[in-house]
């Protein structure tokens, strides 16, 4: 019973600042909504017992991405509202059709077999010890080439700013 | 969860010390605003413009190296407690991981991304 | 139902605690602070000046409440409350003795250095609500600070970890039972050295405090605070900072171990926290302040690489010394 009060509750938060870091035309107080939206999210995860990706998601998403998303804003448009026309306008009718799909497809997720089936949440391992396990033994190769993504992504950014500095 | 309801309680409990505290102060505190008080502080001269100003690009570059290796300290955690089971095997991989991305960091020494300017 | 009882009374015994000793290192810090520039410090109210942080927190609560005019309202009368957050919800993870303490989580470390991270929405938040070109600087410069001194810091609270084999703080203050992490040989003193340096660049105090260069910053990103909004930033930044000597002195230190019965660990802990403390207020008062640049490059060109370096080492130890696996 409390845990479906905490649900709803976290729910009602998530969607909350989802719908505030749209709506806002301050882009910083979207990233401050941003945050609540994360840290909501990590929420959910560890009701799902899933303790090591709730941790990573605050380390890495509420803390690093979120300083990443402000120090964009502080670098382009601090404190300005956005003004005048949107240039992009016309894009926004296409909000309409992928909306609508996007919801067809949860339903169809929904409906499959995968939850019909109810597995309680906890026989999913979602301990730190879980996923060091699986980390070494059937996610080896990926882990390793995460590294070359990640080795991928700091190369690119530094040449991009490189060849806007020059 | 049961085991982070006492974090949760102790959570509302902060916030609680938090709001409380503020509504006492504005029980007992004095009100007596007027223009120059309100002012932004700037070391007594006429405040001009807003503060909100932008900032050079350089931020920008240390929060993305930033989060390049928070996403390697976060594996760490699991590596750190599968370290006693996996032997030489945790050690190994790890170093190749490391190996990898320490191209990254060398290319931003040489190249002079980790000086502040 | 009886859980949420014992949970509520827990909280607010640890919180009530932690609240009134970071109101008491405020005035162990200006009374170690003194006496090291020969002077004798707070001293008027009550005896040797005992009374002063009371004194302090009731003039703090009756003080004029002023927001400035520019102020973005709602984040910066909000600011206060979420810098308070997690410098007090760090201490809900530490154990003040077997079985004493909010919650002794299986990821307590983990725990600890996430919530800790989230310091820095408070802060900015606090600096870019002022509107106030003093604090912005500041609160970027912090951020800055932070998220550079962050990897280190995770790194060499991972060393103990290595050494304990487990997240769960409790797990870690028993591994020390023979031998206090910071006498291991050789990695337990670097691992210290690089845990009192992040720990001093992460609370932004001299030598790394650019955030509020008092010559340059006035008082850094709550320039613009006053009463009890301004009581809230220091609670935070001072109970962050006692939250992270007592996370030393329980990574490194060996925690509650000590002579004496049992019932005297708390007191240890405390002691040892205190000395921790004593030590990054000590080189605080003892050096002078280092350049933006300087500072960005001691951590990602020398702390960073290092620290890896060192936890790779110790993990080699660990795996050598309880033999080959698998």
């Amino acid at each position: 019973m409390g845990s479906v009060i905490a649900f709803w509750i976290l729910a009602a938060l998530v969607v909350g600042s989802a719908v505030g870091l749209v709506v806002r035309r301050n882009p910083i107080h979207g990233a401050l909504f941003l945050v609540v939206n994360l840290g909501g999210v990590a929420a959910l995860y560890l009701m799902m017992h899933a303790e090591f990706l709730a941790a990573a998601q605050v380390i890495v998403y509420a803390g690093a991405i979120a300083v990443l998303f402000v120090f964009a804003i502080m670098v382009l448009i601090p404190g300005k509202e956005e003004t005048g026309p949107d240039p992009l306008r016309a894009q926004r009718w296409l909000a309409v059709p992928l909306g609508g799909f996007l919801a067809l497809e949860i339903a169809l997720v929904l409906r499959s077999t995968v939850f019909t089936t109810s597995r309680s949440p906890a026989t999913v391992p979602g301990g730190v010890e879980a996923v060091g396990r699986l980390l070494f033994t059937d996610y080896l190769f990926p882990f390793e080439v995460t590294s070359f993504l990640l080795l991928a992504a700091l190369i690119g950014v530094m040449a991009l700013t490189k060849r806007k500095a020059s | 969860m049961t085991g982070y309801l006492p974090v949760v309680i102790y959570l509302v409990l902060i916030v609680g010390f938090g709001v409380v505290s503020l509504l006492a102060a504005r029980i007992l505190r004095p009100s007596r605003p007027y223009p120059a008080k309100l002012d932004s502080y700037e070391c007594g001269a006429e405040t001009i413009g807003e503060a909100w100003v932008q900032f050079p690009v350089g931020f920008y570059l240390v929060a993305l190296i930033f989060i390049v290796f928070d996403a390697l300290a976060v594996f760490l955690f699991p590596w750190a407690l599968s370290l006693r089971d996996f032997g030489l095997w945790a050690v190994g991989t790890m170093t190749i991981f490391l190996s990898i991305l320490s191209l990254g960091w060398l290319y931003a020494y040489r190249e002079g991304i980790l000086e502040w300017k | 139902m009886t859980d949420a009882v014992d949970a509520f009374v827990a909280g607010f015994i640890v919180l009530s605690a932690v609240v009134g000793v970071v109101t008491y290192v405020t005035l162990l810090e200006r009374k170690f602070a003194a006496r090291m520039q020969s002077r004798i410090g707070p001293y008027r109210v009550g005896p040797h000046g005992l009374l002063q942080p009371i004194a302090d927190a009731l003039k703090l609560l009756m003080k004029e409440d002023i927001v400035p005019r520019l102020a973005d309202r709602v984040v910066y009368n909000l600011a206060p409350i979420v810098f308070l957050i997690p410098g007090m919800l760090i201490f809900a993870t530490i154990p003040f003795a077997p079985g004493l303490g909010v919650a002794d989580l299986n990821i307590g470390i983990l725990f600890f250095l996430a919530v800790s991270a989230m310091e820095i929405v408070g802060l900015f938040m606090a600096g870019w609500g002022s509107n106030n070109k003093y604090a912005l600087l500041s609160a970027m410069r912090a951020v800055n600070q932070i998220i550079s001194y962050d990897l280190p810091f995770i790194f060499t609270a991972l060393v103990p970890v290595l050494l304990a084999g487990s997240l769960r703080l409790s797990d870690i203050a028993t591994a020390q039972a023979g031998l206090w992490f910071v006498f291991y040989p050789v990695i337990g003193q670097l691992a210290f050295a690089a845990f009192i340096i992040t720990t001093l660049a992460a609370e932004n105090r001299v030598p790394f405090d650019i955030l509020e260069a008092e010559s340059e910053l006035v008082a850094g990103f709550r320039v613009e605070y006053s009463g009890m909004k301004f009581a809230l930033i220091q609670l935070g930044e001072y109970a962050h900072m006692v939250g992270t000597s007592f996370l030393g002195a329980l990574l490194f230190l060996g925690a509650w171990a000590g002579p004496g019965p049992a019932w005297l660990g708390p007191v240890w802990f405390l002691l040892k926290a205190m000395g921790v403390f004593l030590l990054v207020t000590w080189v605080r008062w003892s050096f002078v302040r280092i350049r933006v640049d300087q500072i960005l490059a001691i951590s990602w060109k020398l702390l960073l690489p290092l620290s890896l370096l060192l936890l790779m080492a110790t993990a080699l130890v660990v795996v050598l010394r309880s033999g080959p696996g698998v």
